[in-house]
């Protein structure tokens, strides 16, 4: 089993580090790794679709598991799916949209592991109906540092299971899961699209008649300011069922003509200007009331469909930053969010607003009740920096946290504000990894496990 | 093409034609070392295409068994329409210039077998006058190379092998495949340094396919190693033993 030196990132493309990868393709030679002397600690990588380094381990090592993707079982009478954790979401939806059946919930890039959608405890448009994906996980088998491996589901192992949801890959190693498909008659949704002014009437928008829509979204032009400070398009939307999609398939997999961005853009491409002009574009093109029938390529992945768009952002990168704040504060928070950034001399080329359910039992799981945004920003200089740190201090007054799915730069102590449940995340891992031979790049800066 | 018998199918190449022929119905065999890497393997084919497949255990090394193992084959399908034979072992260049045995070792696995399993099949589908045989040799066996030729004449006698079984067959109506892939993305390759223009699985499962299917003889693929290794032939021996490839 061959172990290189390699550098890698996650999808922002910051940072980069240099670590020893494998790329284990059975059970057996995955837990010869974990004995193997060569190598202090590791962390699992899956599709490198997490924005930071959260699945990096800086002169450590990287269970690359891609190649771990079997199909296990389904189980036509009740949609539930067992398959192994380097499975793609992508393959779950060629194999089984013809049959009839969609994933629970999905994030805006089909391209993640089922591994690395409990680990990080993804969620998608319905979050504010279905919760995360981890909601719809009966359970999962885990390969842990001693080597055993175990099942774990809210009745078995439960401690284990909530603390590996949202546990960023630092328990063990995801093997196996099973989840609940949902079963559909057509693969296309009815969408209703509305633009709102300023993001209080967006706010107003997503109170009033969230309920109504199953997929809820707003895109956010994140340039406008003043009385048009957060003007946005929402996207709300339900299932089409075949009766209204007069198709000869109303399930058909929809691969969109790949376009790739082909090599790294120069860092003038999208400044300030051509951002401005791209969202005032996208704002006008939408007219101010309508309604869409749109296959779920467009719907979920729109920039699936460009291959490697994180080049768009230079070879510095980019910072993806997301927040949630909670409804008594979100008010405040989204507009001083807002503020600050189009008050800034940065811009953010795509920016996501969202309801968000409520919370559940992942110790280090992100979501919770209120409202989340979600902002590009290109690394121009080291000056970014300093500016996170104050959008962090921002979001803590409003009582709310980040993303750990996207992040690269907050402090270990604004994370232990965050998520104050760290301490009965660390005891489990603790008991199950007393030899810390699971780390990351992530964990060692915030101090979840020590260096 | 009904019943399929894949040799090594645990490799990354096997796996990725494996797929592909379930997607098109192919009753499969998988045979190879691991029963449970193969169960693994064909549990996953069932859940994605609703096929059927079968494992078996080979052992390529031991060739007395292999005339049994092909019996148990033919016994479970009632008839085989071809075989693939994918697997091989690249083995350590170094270690087997000092270590006869892992010499041996490479050679056995990656020729000798090949000889005795491929002959009870051809016997058998010489006999029909029906069938296909498809067996993965390398580019690697074109031509002797310092660092890694032990490997390579393993493969170039393996192609020299086909070519011969190609030219005893052609009359009775069996075809015989012979591909030389080029650096494919497998566990094999995973790793290794110097590596250029490394295809897929998928892309190099895809051109086998439609090879058997063409009864080609000689399938480079990516299809411009063809041109590759021609160059690579062409250079005069006076030169090439002086450099290093």
């Amino acid at each position: 089993m061959s172990i290189i030196k390699q550098r890698l990132s996650g999808w922002g493309r910051y940072p980069v580090h240099e670590t020893y990868a494998a790329r284990p393709e059975t059970n057996s030679d995955l837990r010869k790794l974990l004995t193997s002397e060569l190598v202090a600690n590791w962390i699992a990588y899956g599709l490198g679709r997490s924005y930071g380094d959260t699945p990096l381990n800086e002169n450590g090592g990287t269970i690359i598991t891609t190649k771990l993707n079997r199909f296990l079982s389904f189980d036509e009478k009740t949609g539930i799916l067992e398959c192994e954790a380097g499975v793609s979401f992508k393959e779950i939806l060629d194999v089984f949209i013809p049959r009839g059946y969609f994933l629970p919930v999905t994030p805006g890039t089909k391209f993640v592991t089922v591994g690395g959608a409990i680990a990080n405890d993804v969620h998608g448009k319905n979050h504010h109906v279905e919760g995360t994906f981890s909601q719809h996980v009966l359970d999962f088998t885990l390969l842990l540092a001693s080597g055993e491996v175990i099942r774990c589901s809210r009745t078995e192992n439960a401690e284990l299971f909530w603390a590996t949801v949202g546990g960023i890959g630092l328990t063990g190693i995801i093997l196996t899961a099973r989840f609940k498909m949902v079963p559909i008659t057509s693969s296309y949704y009815n969408v209703h699209y509305q633009r709102a002014r300023n993001f209080e009437e967006a706010l107003r928008l997503f109170r009033e008649s969230d309920d109504q829509y199953r997929y809820s979204v707003a895109w956010i032009d994140c340039m406008s300011k003043g009385g048009s400070l957060g003007r946005c398009v929402l996207m709300r939307g339900n299932n089409a069922p075949a009766e209204q999609v007069k198709a000869k398939n109303p399930l058909p997999i929809l691969h969109k003509t790949k376009l790739a961005i082909p090599f790294d853009f120069p860092s003038f491409v999208l400044n300030k200007l051509t951002i401005k002009a791209f969202n005032s574009m996208y704002y006008r093109i939408h007219p101010k009331d309508s309604h869409k029938l749109v296959g779920y390529e467009s719907f979920y992945y729109p920039l699936d469909a460009i291959h490697q768009w994180n080049r768009m952002y230079g070879k510095r990168g980019f910072v993806q930053y997301q927040a949630v704040f909670p409804p008594e504060t979100c008010h405040e928070g989204l507009k001083e969010m807002l503020e600050r950034l189009s008050g800034s001399n940065r811009s953010s080329f795509l920016a996501v607003l969202k309801s968000s359910g409520e919370q559940n039992e992942g110790l280090l799981s992100f979501p919770k009740k209120g409202y989340t945004l979600a902002l590009d920003i290109p690394i121009t200089d080291e000056s970014l920096f300093p500016f996170l740190r104050s959008m962090d201090e921002l979001v803590l007054k409003h009582g709310g946290r980040v993303y750990l799915a996207k992040d690269s730069t907050l402090s270990p102590e604004h994370f232990r504000e965050m998520y104050p449940r760290y301490k009965e995340f660390q005891a489990i891992r603790n008991r199950v990894d007393p030899n810390g031979i699971f780390s990351s790049s992530m964990a060692r800066r915030l101090k979840i496990v020590e260096a | 093409m009904e019943n399929v018998l894949i040799l090594g199918a645990t490799s990354g190449i096997a796996q990725a034609i494996a797929r592909q022929l379930a997607a098109r119905g192919v009753n499969l065999i998988l045979a190879g070392r691991s029963v449970e890497e193969l169960d693994r393997l064909a549990g996953d084919l069932r859940v994605r295409f609703n096929c059927s497949v079968m494992t078996k255990k080979y052992d390529a090394v031991p060739i007395d068994a292999h005339q049994a193992f092909y019996e148990s084959c033919k016994a479970s399908v009632g008839r085989l329409d071809g075989v693939i034979l994918c697997y091989g072992y690249m083995g350590d260049q170094r270690k087997a210039q000092n270590d006869g045995l892992h010499a041996k070792e490479v050679i056995d696995v990656n020729f000798t077998s090949c000889v005795s399993i491929l002959h009870v099949i051809a016997n058998d589908f010489e006999q029909r006058g029906s069938g296909f045989i498809c067996a993965i040799s390398s580019v690697a066996g074109d031509r002797g190379r310092q660092s890694n030729y032990v490997y390579g004449s393993s493969k170039g006698a393996l192609s020299l092998f086909l070519q011969g079984l190609r030219n005893r067959l052609a009359k009775s109506g069996v075809s015989v495949l012979t591909v030389k892939p080029g650096f494919v993305d497998t566990r094999m390759t995973y790793g290794q340094s110097g590596l250029f223009l490394v295809a897929k699985p998928e892309k190099v499962a895809a051109d086998i396919i439609r090879a058997i299917e063409k009864k080609k003889n000689v399938l480079y693929t990516p299809f411009f190693w063809r041109w590759i290794m021609l160059i690579i032939k062409l250079i005069p021996e006076s030169l090439f033993k002086k450099l290093s490839l």
